[in-house]
Formats: structure tokens, sequence, C-alpha cells
């Protein structure tokens, strides 16, 4: 006998992944496996200039356009926008262009072999415009290239006074650290099919992430309601953040190029034009400046937070807006003011990437404190361990820290597993004559899960779940799978609620016109808020069961199964929804920038031991240490699965993935010139969790997905600073940057970092 | 990346796929890739990069493990193919797929066709491969969602359960 609200066999288990069995055997259904007949293939003309008026389009000799079906902007029926946050992208460029992948025509032919060589054969006459492409140029008034300030967005975040602090200082320590661009780098690159009918509307199958996203940016383009649009989800194979904004362009091209010929078309990017044209991770420059006491204690700071959000609004207001919210980090500040801007370059926009602005700031903090350290003089361990974060005290919003958490006591279980007082005494020793030098750093950091602030009860999401006649449970939520795992995990939890298998529940796939919208699948709010609906929506169905006298409190499978027969011959559809609300201590206030940013944070401290070659200036990563608490573990191959390919994307954006720019262009979009880590190039990632519980999502689980990519490189870059006494304060870092740093500074030894003391 | 198959005259190329003769036409240098997912209809091979780096188009040609992306169709003439079809019907190599599936060495799916492969071509050369041997076996595949460790795991457990006897790719595939 089963009781869903007893029985704990199904969540805590490594259950089989729900589509893992398709894709050991290469049956899984990606949109580049899908053929319609008569299907045609697009591709995409774009702006090969930062900035400036189109004057004239020429269709070149040699190429039959007859046999082409070609979409200039005018063939657009609504509004000619991607909407998101503002409707300032154009899906097609009309008049003028503002970065070098501006998509400005599409066409579409049968045979897609002889696509390239056509839109190759079109060129375009402009009247450039000066262009913008640092952070900087930006900030100065000279260019004018969006708005009236080239801002996108501002947040101003303010606690206590502290402008009353620097007086008591016994030192001001300063610092400005940097991060670049980095690409999401799924291996399935982006594609779409759209299909358009007169009667029915738009169809679009594709890789995404966000299916009501899409839905949305389609109805303003083609002017369709609701059901005229839908967008059904393919196996997805990789995403990371990087399928949020912009399949949404892709599927406005193919369902126009659609509409135009009457035919299904299939737009699939190749590796160069999905580097070069989609969003990447933003560029970012913080500058930090904090009062510190005699003991080492933070009195309080500024921290100035700045992003390049590329030539659109796109997403930046809410990536700039965790980054801010994560520039504290995981201590206490008395008192702090946050200044964080989003800022317009020519590039193309930049946008959602794992961990979505705290990556960034979080680095900057990590690099700031150990420099703190140097300067009051304490270990980078006893200066974390004075300013924690203690249950009771209040992060940089306000808000007060209710979860029990002890961050002292993880970061001496992080140096445990990663033996850090040994190895530290033992690489001391081996430097001194060796030409390869070991190190090793430390990360502590916090991670909030879900929509920031009033984001989740914006949202609103809705879930449903739905009881069949043959007593299987299908989950209709429009959360999406591309490899973290949403199938299997919310499957376990429905299963768990109802007493059932974990075979008896399965979960739809996510089409507009059969799902619910469950809000996007982003900011590791999968499992914590959507979780918790679909556990809310199978209570739901179990309790309308028992309430009308079909089924017992505790019941078999079978029993369910019959009691669901019986409810679905008297009333036929038997469908449970559940919708967010947002729990009452939960209070956000937006025009402020106070009070609870998180409904939950997930907590880790992560170790580095690296060696530095002299020699060929290369780092490698010899161990890595990742512990964090996350809440409940609803599945630990799975969640280790999130934290190793975490911590993994973290390597590579501290050490090897450097996007090249010339005049807003990416120059190396190739996998064999922008270098992510092979097998061969990682250690041993060790992943560790303790599990405090937390009562706002499904079991006790919080997020997990996007924690794992904010340790890793200031862990790194610590790490290297340990190993040869160079402070670095930017990534990625390559072995020319290394080189070029110890050339500057004969020997490496004799660098001091940069502070005004005041003792 | 891709090339012109409109040009020039069309080819007659014959060759075993998963066990079973076949013959398309084709362009001499067609890409092996889009014979077998486009004429073929086997689209278990999967397209990441389309110039040799990231090996989801792995597949197994005479034995050898090789990205078809970069193979004419015209060389593989004669030639007898594994693709992960093929593979997945072979009995032995569906351990290797359990484990891949028990170790979470699976998340989005899309370079496990060739890791898979892959891993299948180093347990055929190697048994019992150790860690460094794994590392270095699987290197021209990518995986951009696990970070490897857990399918270095999985490869370990296959082994562990003779996954693959030693020198037997094309025997036991084709079976």
């Amino acid at each position: 006998m089963n009781n869903g609200t007893k029985n704990a066999a199904i969540v805590g288990a490594s259950v089989p992944r729900m589509e893992g069995r398709a894709k050991v055997t290469g049956q899984a259904r990606y949109v580049d496996d899908m053929t319609l007949p008569g299907m045609l293939y697009g591709a995409t003309v774009r702006s090969r200039i930062p900035r400036g008026k189109i004057k004239q389009i020429h269709f070149g000799a040699g190429i039959n356009w007859n046999e082409f079906v070609i979409v200039t902007p005018a063939d657009i029926p609504g509004k000619n926008c991607i909407t998101l946050i503002e409707d300032d992208q154009p899906a097609l460029a009309d008049t003028t262009v503002n970065h070098p992948e501006e998509p400005l025509l599409l066409l579409a032919h049968p045979d897609r072999h002889i696509l390239p060589k056509a839109v190759e054969s079109i060129s375009v006459k402009y009247e450039p415009l000066p262009a913008i492409f640092t952070i900087e140029e930006s900030e100065s008034p000279t260019q004018l290239i969006w708005g009236s300030n080239n801002i996108f967005k501002e947040i101003l975040i303010e606690k206590g006074d502290v402008d009353a602090i620097w007086q008591n200082a016994a030192h001001v320590v300063e610092g400005e650290y940097a991060t670049g661009a980095q690409e999401q780098l799924y291996i399935e690159n982006n594609g779409m099919i759209a299909a358009f009918d007169p009667q029915d509307g738009v169809t679009v199958w594709g890789s995404l992430q966000c299916p009501y996203y899409v839905h949305k940016a389609l109805m303003k383009l083609f002017a369709l309601p609701a059901d005229q649009v839908r967008i059904v989800q393919m196996e997805t194979g990789g995403a990371f953040g990087g399928k949020e904004e912009y399949p949404s362009m892709i599927a406005a091209h193919a369902a126009l190029l659609a509409r135009k010929s009457g035919k299904p078309v299939k737009i699939i990017y190749d590796r160069m034009e999905d580097m070069a044209a989609t969003t990447k991770r933003h560029p970012s420059r913080t500058r930090l400046r904090t009062a510190v006491s005699k003991e080492g204690k933070i009195l309080g700071g500024e921290i100035d937070f700045t992003i390049d959000g590329g030539a659109y609004k796109t997403l930046s207001p809410v990536v700039l807006s965790r980054g801010a919210l994560h520039a504290g980090g995981a201590y206490y500040w008395p008192s702090v003011r946050i200044r964080a801007k989003a800022v317009a370059t020519n590039a193309p926009p930049h946008g959602a990437f794992r961990g979505f602005g705290a990556p960034q700031s979080l680095f900057a903090l990590e690099r700031h404190i150990e420099r703190i350290a140097q300067i009051v003089g304490l270990s980078p361990i006893e200066i974390r361990k004075r300013n924690f974060l203690q249950p009771g005290q209040t992060t940089t919003t306000g808000q007060i820290v209710r979860e029990d958490i002890d961050l002292g006591k993880l970061l001496d279980h992080a140096l445990e597993l990663s033996t850090y007082h040994p190895q530290k005494e033992q690489f001391a020793k081996e430097n001194q004559l060796a030409n390869r030098k070991k190190g090793i750093g430390i990360a502590a950091f916090l991670h909030g899960a879900g929509f920031t602030g009033s984001g989740e009860r914006f949202l609103g999401s809705v879930v449903g779940v739905e009881a069949c006649a043959d007593g299987t449970v299908r989950i209709l939520v429009s959360s999406t799978e591309f490899g973290q795992g949403t199938n299997t995990v919310l499957c376990q939890i429905a299963a768990e609620a109802l007493g059932l298998r974990y075979e008896d529940v399965a979960i739809a796939q996510p089409d507009t016109r059969e799902v619910p919208n469950s809000g996007p699948t982003v900011a590791s709010r999968t499992v914590m808020v959507v979780g918790k609906l679909v556990q809310s929506a199978a209570i739901g169905i179990r309790k309308t069961l028992t309430s009308s006298g079909l089924l017992a409190d505790s019941y078999s499978p079978e029993e369910f199964r019959a009691a669901c027969r019986s409810y679905i011959a008297k009333r036929g559809k038997f469908l449970a929804t559940a919708q967010y609300e947002q729990p009452g201590e939960i209070v956000w206030d937006d025009e402020k920038y106070r009070g609870s940013a998180y409904a939950a944070f997930a907590w880790a401290v992560y170790i580095a031991e690296v060696t530095v070659d002299l020699t060929t200036y290369s780092v490698t990563v010899d161990d890595f240490v990742a512990l964090q608490e996350v809440g409940k573990v609803l599945h630990p191959v799975l969640a280790k699965g999130q934290i190793i390919g975490g911590v993994a994307q973290g390597i590579g954006f501290a050490l090897y993935e450097k996007v090249i720019w010339d005049q807003g262009r990416m120059q190396n979009g190739q996998m064999t010139n922008y270098i992510m880590p092979t097998s061969a190039d990682l250690p041993f990632i060790r992943a560790y969790f303790e599990e405090l519980g937390n009562v706002h999502g499904a079991y006790g689980a919080k997020g997990i997905g996007e924690l794992p990519m904010d340790g890793p490189a200031p862990a790194i870059i610590n790490a290297i600073e340990d190993a040869i006494h160079v402070p670095f304060n930017s990534v990625p870092l390559l072995p020319e940057d290394i080189f070029a740093a110890l050339g500057e500074h004969e020997t490496p030894k004799t660098l001091v970092p940069s502070a005004r003391g005041r003792e | 990346m891709s090339q012109e198959s409109t040009a020039g005259k069309l080819c007659e190329i014959s060759f075993t796929v998963n066990g079973r003769p076949q013959t398309v036409h084709v362009h001499p240098m067609a890409r092996l890739l889009d014979v077998l997912r486009f004429d073929l209809a086997l689209t278990g091979t999967k397209e990441g990069c389309g110039e040799g780096e990231c090996g989801s188009c792995s597949v197994l040609l005479d034995g050898a493990l090789v990205n078809s992306c970069l193979i004419p169709a015209l060389q593989a003439h004669g030639a007898d193919i594994i693709t992960i079809e093929g593979l997945a019907r072979a009995p032995r190599a569906q351990i290797l797929q359990q484990a891949f599936l028990d170790c979470g060495g699976a998340q989005c799916g899309i370079c496990t066709p060739g890791m898979i492969l892959a891993a299948h071509h180093l347990l055929s050369k190697k048994s019992q491969p150790t860690l460094d041997e794994i590392r270095e076996g699987l290197s021209g595949n990518l995986c951009r969602c696990t970070g490897y460790m857990q399918i270095f795991e999985a490869v370990t457990e296959a082994a562990k359960q003779g996954a693959v006897r030693q020198g037997s790719v094309k025997q036991e595939a084709a079976t």
C-alpha cells in the first residue's frame, strides 16, 4: 500500500532518465532529424558592418533568383520586432543596422547546398555610421547608439549609510575586475522548422528553451491570436541559456519564409553562424571599493557593476539584476551601495547563459576578497570566515537569511575534502625550485533560485497533471528538457506525490496547444518552482479521488487505476492544475530593490588546485572540489551531472574560452579556434552535497542548474595567484595573457596588490 | 561548411551499413554524414561542427572511428560502416548503453551517439582501459553537458561488465 505523502522511495533515487533510452540508441528526434513533405531550406542574409544606413541591396549575377523565395521586411504582417522586454530588436533590419550579424533578408530553396552561394551573392550598400564596441566607449557621450544615454537599464541597491564608513576604516581596498564574452556552445546548433496554414496559422518545431517566449514573439510578428500560433519543442541538444531568447528570431524567420512560400521551411544554423550571430555571456566590468576594519571585517563598500548588452535590450535588464543581486556574494555587508548598468554596443546582443550575470559579479567579489585578505594580513580562509553571512543577518537587499546555513562549517568541510592544508604546505615547499608551480584557491558563494524578486508572481506559472483511464498520469508543463533532467525529476515528483511507480508517470511534449504556461525553463526554477506546482497538482488529483469516495487514504496502484477509470467514466477528462502563489514572507520592492530577492539560496564552497607551467605559461586544473548545499537532492546522479557539467563550463570560462572580436564581429566562430575543454583537459571534478532542505521547493529541493557556473573562475584565478603570486583580475586567462603579465614583471613575487591603506 | 552536391556528376557508391548492403547515387564529394542522414535516413548520427572537431558525427568505418563529416562518400565505397543504429542492435553494446543511462553519461543526448561509438571503439581495442586511456580515447568527442566524469564512470562500468570483447568491433556490431 502506498500513500503519496509518506512514501519517499522515488524522490531521492536515481531513476533512469525519462528520455534516456531514446538518446543512447540514436532514436531521439531533434529538429534536424525531422523532415516535412515539400520542405524548403532557409538561410539568413546578414549585415556585415557594425552600424549604418541601408542604401541598396543588390542580387548578384550567376544565381537564378526566380527559384528562391525571398522575404524582406515588407513581408512581415505584424510588427517588425522580436518582442521580449522591449520591442527594440527588429526581426529583419529595415533602414539601419546596429551590429554586424543583423538579419536583413531571408532566402529559401529546395536544395540547401546552393543557399550559401546565394547568400554570398547578395551585396548591400550602406552609409556607415560610427560604431562603439566597449563599455568605456558606450559610457563616453560621443556616440549615442541607443536611447538618450546608451543605457538599457540601471539598478541601485542601497543598504545602510555607506558614506559614513570610510572615516573609520583601517583599510580601503579598491579593485577592478573583468570577464569576457562566453559562447554557450551547446553541441546541437540552433534550428527550426515552420509551417503556415491560412486557417491554422503558424506552427513551429524547434530546438528551444521557452515555448511561450517564441509564442509571444510570433503572435506580435504575425498579428495573430494565441490559438493561431503553435510552438513545439523538439528534443534539444543543449541550451545553457543560449536557447532562451534567440530561438524566437529563428522561428520568426522560418515562419516568414513558410508563409510566403506556402511550404514548410527548415532553418538550421551551421556552427559558425550559430557562434557569431546568436547570444553569448555578457562581458562585464566590476569596480569594488571596500572599507575594512583592522580585524578584517567588511564595514561596507561601493560596487559598480557594468555589463555590455550588445545592440538591443533583449534580456540585459534581467541579467543585470541577477548580477547586481549577487554582487555582495555570501558575505555580510553592514552597508553597501551597488550601482549596476547595462550598456549598448554595436555587437550582437548578449544574452542568457547559465548563471545569468552572477558568474560575472561573483568573480569580481571572490577576487576582491583575496585582495582584502592580503592587505589585512589574513588567510583566504580567515577573511571569509570573518565575513560570511549568518542566519538572521541580512543580504545587500535587506533579505533576512532564514536558512540554517553555516558557511564556516561548509568551508571547513570543503578544506577537508580537498586536503587543503597539507597541499598548501607541500606546494609552498616544492614551488621554490619548480618550474611548474602549484597553487590552491577557494571560492565561496551563493546562488538565488527562481526568478528575481516579484518575477515569479508576475509569471504566475500554471501546470497541469492529467490522470488517464488506464491509470497513467501525464504532466502538462511548458518546462523543457535539454539535458538537465526536467522530464525525469518532474515525473519523480508526481509519482511520489501520488504514490505511484515512476513508470506510471509521463510528461507531455512541450506544445503550446497542449500544455499550459509553466514559465520559461531558466533561472534554476524548474525543480523548485515548477516541481512544487506539479506536486500540488498531483495532490489535487489524489484529493479529488479521495473526497469523491473513489479512493481510500491508503491505496495500491491498482486501486488508483480503478478510481481514475470510475472518475473519467462519470465526468470525462480528469485534470488538476496548480498556479504559483507567492509565499507570504517573500516581499519585494521593485522600485527600491529592497526585500526578498529570492525564495531560496543555494550555498557553495569550491576549491581548485592548479599547476602553472612557467615554460609554456599553460595552466592545468589538477583537482576540483565542488561542495554545495542545495536543499534536498531529488536525483543524485542528475544533480551530480549538473554540478560537474557546470564546473567544466566554468573552467572553460576561466582558462580556455575567449571570443576574439573585430568591429563587433566574432572572429573565431569555430570549434577549432574557440576552445572548450575536452575530456583530456579537465581534472577529476568531485561534487558533494549537503542537504538542509527548503520549505518552498518540491520535497525541499532548491535550484541547482546555475550555481556551479559561479565558482570555478574565481577559485582558479585565486589558485593561480597562490602559485605564482601574480594577481590576475580578468577572465578568460589564456597562456598568452600570463606570458604578457610575467614579461612585465620579471619576478612574480615582487608584485604587490595595489591598495590604499589607512593604518 | 556544406559542399555543393549539385555540381558535377553523381556516382554510384555501394557499401555496407549496419550489416546491410546499400547503394546510393550521390556526388563523390558528398559528406558521408549527409549520405547517412539524408539518403539513408539514419539520423542517429549527428552534426555538431562540420569540421571534425566535436565528434558528434562519429561512425565506425572498417572498424576505425571516423568523423563522418570529413569523409567524402567516394571514400566509403566498399566500406563496412556501423552507426549508432547498428550498434544499438548489437547485444553486448547494450551493456554500454545501459551504463551511460545508469551513470548519467547522457544529458542532452546530442553527443551521445558519437560518444558511445567512441567508447565502443576504445573498449574494442582495450577491454579494461585505465582512466587516462578513457580520457585520451574520448578526447575527440566533445560534450558540453556532463563535464565528462559520468561518461568516464559509464565506460569504466561497461568495461567491468565486459561490454565489448577486444578486437570485436566489426563482427559484433554487425550482428
